[in-house]
């Protein structure tokens, strides 16, 4: 996608510091940033009682391609990330083939340059076809087209404490993260939701919150032990927050990220056995909702990541044993985080541009994403109406996938344009 | 509501209806008397007191519950089962004697004889009722009546006996004016 | 209710109209004919996803019984023939104009699913879900429990009953803790502690891990069945170890008072969790439970489908 030469003027809007001001993009960037600016050969865009925030940033998304098309693809996950106001992914390694090598990584670059909507940052695995027992190509996805530096066996745990800690080390070498997907396997072995009084009475198999505690507490004293980064995905327990707080407090170079699902939903939901709520790791009580919350807004929990997760119908209209585990993200993740941390007084919208752009951009190393608002900077931005009203309907979602779990939920917040390199890539029902 | 039989008249009615039994059938002793739950149940008991003063042995009586053969059960939510009891000689080769409070379309009734069908074959069945308020949709006759009450289907007529009530009484009531 | 899929959708009124509705049908198996036409020109299907003989011949027979029309639907392993996945089976039901599904299948929440889903509109009856219940099983459990113990009672008010085994994995132990409590019996959970659920503290029952402590207070003992795959997914060491201290064995069995009853849902593991002096004795009501389970299978199709289906109110 070329930088956009026309000039577009972003009025009246409130930056995410609470400061009212007026944008002015140019070429792809910011021109200037200053209240009452005028320019009679820019395209306005009227923000006024919006927010304008550097773009989001997803650092865990599950795009699909190559291989299950059928569910999303490179293109259609843009579209839903434009609509949710991101203006970059994360594309997770558990695609077929795996991505675990140099090819796999550069073809989903492209695809996503193709596209042209966001930046499409490919993530590799740790180990060869997510098995767990071998180190992938780390080195030769780093210096690949793709530039790697997050690699995720997600999907599966990196549960050999060996392979972790050699993975560990092994990326020291060019400033990369291991992202952890924590799920002791012995403990889970046919799990189908949080164990607890709800799994108990429904009769499903329980996954309890200690085998995704062991796995944090091993991984960070490894962090610390070979002195590398470690950053742990969709963290659901209040055990865990707790664990990260007192390794953080430890100096242990950890981050953490939360769902916006595991932000608003409890196992409660299991009871209609409707697998929609079927995910991984599974919803859990109220008591950790709570924790997460409270993790996110003291930053014990930098990131919001969505786990966008698409799944075809027919692995999500059957019974809960045989469905697919995973729900929709990318295009309601704002709205969530608006509904249970900013409207709950947990948050301002200054941290919810820290905990969904700048955190993102730097744990990953996105160079031009999680920029201030600032003369010079590339100009990617969202616009959020903070009291737009709408209610979720999944037969209007840009994904290909349907299986979202907030079908029928009212929200306040919602995105309303979306700027990358100074384009409107996503403005109010209509994607570029 | 207006009372058509007061308790002295169904006192009488009950008694005569007893002596009118034993008239037709020669005695008691091939009797067996079945009451229709749940307010012909307890009429078919004072009537086997009655009939046993009169004859001065014991009289074989029990319960017949037609729910489950019904013809509109599938028009409201599902009726709970009342008991049905069949007295120890059964009802093979005996003269059965059906007793319900009211007859009115017959269908009860019907169902009844259905219901005895699948129990045995009795030589002979025999209806007696309290009160016979006309409007029959089946080809179905009492044998003894207390008495005829000729009613519209907008009236309703209640039954009402010391044993469930309190009181023994037979209310008709006037319907909405039709 | 238009479904029965969990007890914890029944009333305590509810459940003991059930087990009035099934003493007064249970006379109908003495009568010659021993049918009546009140379920007749509805369609049944039994969709048995899981082999079972015995509670699929009990609902035939009960269904036969009533008149009503039987078509028997055995859809094996929806995992193993994705073809035929729920979803398609159901549509299959609508379109041959079934108006109730008795389903058992091995995924807890199969049933619920098949009622909640718009692809068929007939009343869904639980036969069993994977872990999760098995309301007939219950029902007819306490029917069993109220003929002997009960004394007239309409209820099981103070009557004490240990369920024993495999709680984590029965849908039998799940349905009877929800239904025994709510008729007022007393309910003890007795099993190695790996066999109970995380969670069982909430439920309104007494746990132990000492079968010959409680054995002298109970008027009813329930055996579960322990499955042989248990031993190897580390539950314990082995059926030695298990039949020692969880078995009901004939020591055990005279130390219960001289009015308890022995019960078992069937099929037994004859040497394991009962021996067969056990299972024999006097004191033994399985073979009653069997009959008593068509009695009270016949009492559920009538309530749920003899009246006028479309109405949601109770069963009153």
């Amino acid at each position: 996608m070329t930088t956009d030469t026309k000039k577009t003027l972003i009025k009246n809007g409130t930056l995410a510091d609470g400061r009212v001001c007026d944008v002015l993009i140019e070429n792809g960037l910011i021109q200037a940033v200053a209240p009452s600016l005028s320019d009679g050969d820019a395209i306005a865009f009227d923000a006024t009682s919006m927010i304008v925030m550097s773009g989001l940033v997803d650092l865990h998304t599950h795009l699909r391609e190559p291989g299950k098309e059928d569910s999303e693809t490179v293109l259609s996950g843009s579209r839903a990330g434009v609509k949710g106001g991101y203006v970059a992914l994360s594309a997770m390694a558990n695609t077929s083939p795996v991505a675990d090598n140099a090819g796999v990584v550069e073809q989903v670059y492209r695809l996503g340059k193709s596209a042209g909507l966001l930046d499409v940052f490919p993530i590799g695995a740790v180990t060869q076809g997510l098995e767990g027992k071998v180190l992938a190509e780390i080195g030769a996805m780093a210096d690949s087209v793709a530039q790697v530096r997050v690699f995720s066996d997600d999907g599966n745990c990196v549960s050999d404490p060996l392979v972790m800690r050699r993975a560990l080390e092994y990326v020291k070498k060019f400033g990369g993260v291991i992202a952890q997907h924590a799920q002791e396997p012995a403990l889970t072995s046919g799990s189908q939701m949080n164990e607890g009084v709800v799994s108990a009475t429904l009769g499903l198999k329980g996954w309890p919150a200690v085998a995704e505690e062991a796995i944090i507490a091993r991984d960070v004293l490894l962090a610390e032990h070979v002195g590398s980064r470690l950053h742990i995905c969709h963290l659901t327990t209040a055990g865990g927050v707790e664990i990260i707080r007192w390794a953080k407090a430890r100096g242990i170079d950890v981050t953490a990220e939360v769902t916006p699902h595991h932000l608003l939903l409890t196992d409660e939901s299991a009871r209609s056995y409707d697998p929609i709520f079927k995910v991984n790791p599974p919803l859990r009580t109220e008591n950790d909702v709570m924790a997460l919350r409270h993790g996110l807004a003291d930053g014990t929990i930098d990131i919001v990541a969505t786990d966008h997760a698409p799944h075809p119908g027919e692995s999500k209209e059957c019974e809960w044993q045989e469905a697919a585990f995973g729900m929709l993200g990318l295009e309601h993740a704002l709205s969530i985080v608006a509904a249970t941390m900013v409207e709950s007084g947990l948050m301002d919208w200054a941290a919810v541009q820290d905990r969904m752009s700048v955190a993102p951009a730097r744990i990953a190393g996105y160079v031009d994403h999680g920029r201030e608002i600032a003369v010079g900077a590339p100009a990617h931005l969202t616009v959020i109406n903070p009291k737009a009203s709408y209610r979720v309907d999944r037969d209007q979602l840009q994904s290909k996938s349907r299986n979202t779990p907030f079908h029928g939920m009212q929200f306040s917040a919602r995105v309303v344009a979306t700027f990358f390199h100074g384009h409107a890539v996503y403005q109010e029902g209509t994607i570029a | 509501m207006s009372s058509v039989l007061p308790a002295p008249d169904i006192s009488r009615a009950l008694s005569r209806i007893a002596h009118e039994i034993c008239e037709r059938n020669n005695g008691a002793s091939s009797i067996t008397l079945l009451g229709i739950p749940t307010r012909g149940a307890h009429l078919a008991l004072r009537l086997a007191q009655l009939i046993e003063k009169i004859e001065g042995s014991p009289i074989q009586v029990g319960t017949l519950d037609t729910t489950l053969f019904r013809d509109d059960l599938r028009l409201k939510a599902p009726r709970a089962l009342m008991p049905t009891s069949i007295p120890a000689l059964g009802i093979e080769n005996r003269t059965v004697i059906l007793v319900d409070d009211v007859l009115y379309s017959g269908r009860t009734i019907r169902a009844a004889l259905d219901a005895l069908g699948d129990i045995g074959r009795p030589a002979r069945v025999q209806l007696a009722v309290l009160i016979d308020r006309g409007h029959r949709e089946l080809p179905i006759r009492a044998d003894f009546v207390g008495k005829n009450i000729p009613t519209s289907t907008s009236q309703s007529v209640k039954v009402l006996l010391t044993e469930l009530d309190g009181v023994d009484d037979v209310l008709v009531s006037d319907g909405g004016g039709e | 209710m238009k479904h029965l899929l969990s007890i914890a959708d029944i009333t305590r009124v509810d459940a003991i109209k059930i087990l009035d509705t099934a003493a007064e049908l249970a006379r109908v198996s003495d009568t010659p004919m021993k049918k009546l036409p009140t379920l007749r020109g509805r369609t049944i299907v039994n969709l048995f996803a899981e082999d079972s003989t015995r509670t699929r011949i009990s609902f035939e027979a009960a269904a036969k019984r009533l008149s009503a029309d039987v078509i028997n639907f055995s859809a094996k392993g929806s995992s193993v023939s994705k073809g035929e996945s729920l979803k398609d089976t159901a549509q299959t039901l609508q379109a041959m104009g079934a108006d109730a599904v008795i389903i058992r299948h091995g995924a807890s929440g199969a049933p619920a699913r098949l009622a909640a889903c718009e692809w068929m509109s007939g009343a869904v009856i639980n036969a069993g879900d994977g872990t999760h219940e098995h309301p007939s099983q219950a029902l007819l459990d306490a029917f069993t429990i109220r003929k002997h113990l009960s004394q007239g009672r309409e209820d099981l008010q103070g009557l004490r009953v240990a369920i024993v085994g495999d709680v984590l994995h029965s849908r039998v132990a799940r349905s009877n803790v929800l239904l025994l409590t709510k008729l007022g019996a007393h309910v003890t959970l007795v099993a190695p502690p790996t066999l109970l659920p995380v969670g069982v503290e909430s439920w309104p029952v007494t746990i132990s891990y000492d079968f010959d402590q409680v054995l002298d207070s109970l008027d009813a003992v329930m055996m579960l069945r322990v499955q042989q795959e248990r031993m190897n997914e580390l539950f314990f060491p082995n059926a030695r170890e298990y039949s020692r201290y969880f078995g009901l064995n004939t020591d055990r069995l005279n130390a219960l008072h001289p009015g308890a009853i022995v019960m078992h849902p069937g099929p037994m593991n004859r040497g394991l969790e009962i021996t067969a002096e056990s299972a024999d004795s006097a004191r033994s009501v399985i073979v009653e439970q069997v009959a008593n389970g068509v009695s009270v299978r016949m009492a559920i199709l009538y309530l749920l489908l003899a009246g006028d289906t479309s109405i949601e109110a109770g069963l009153l």
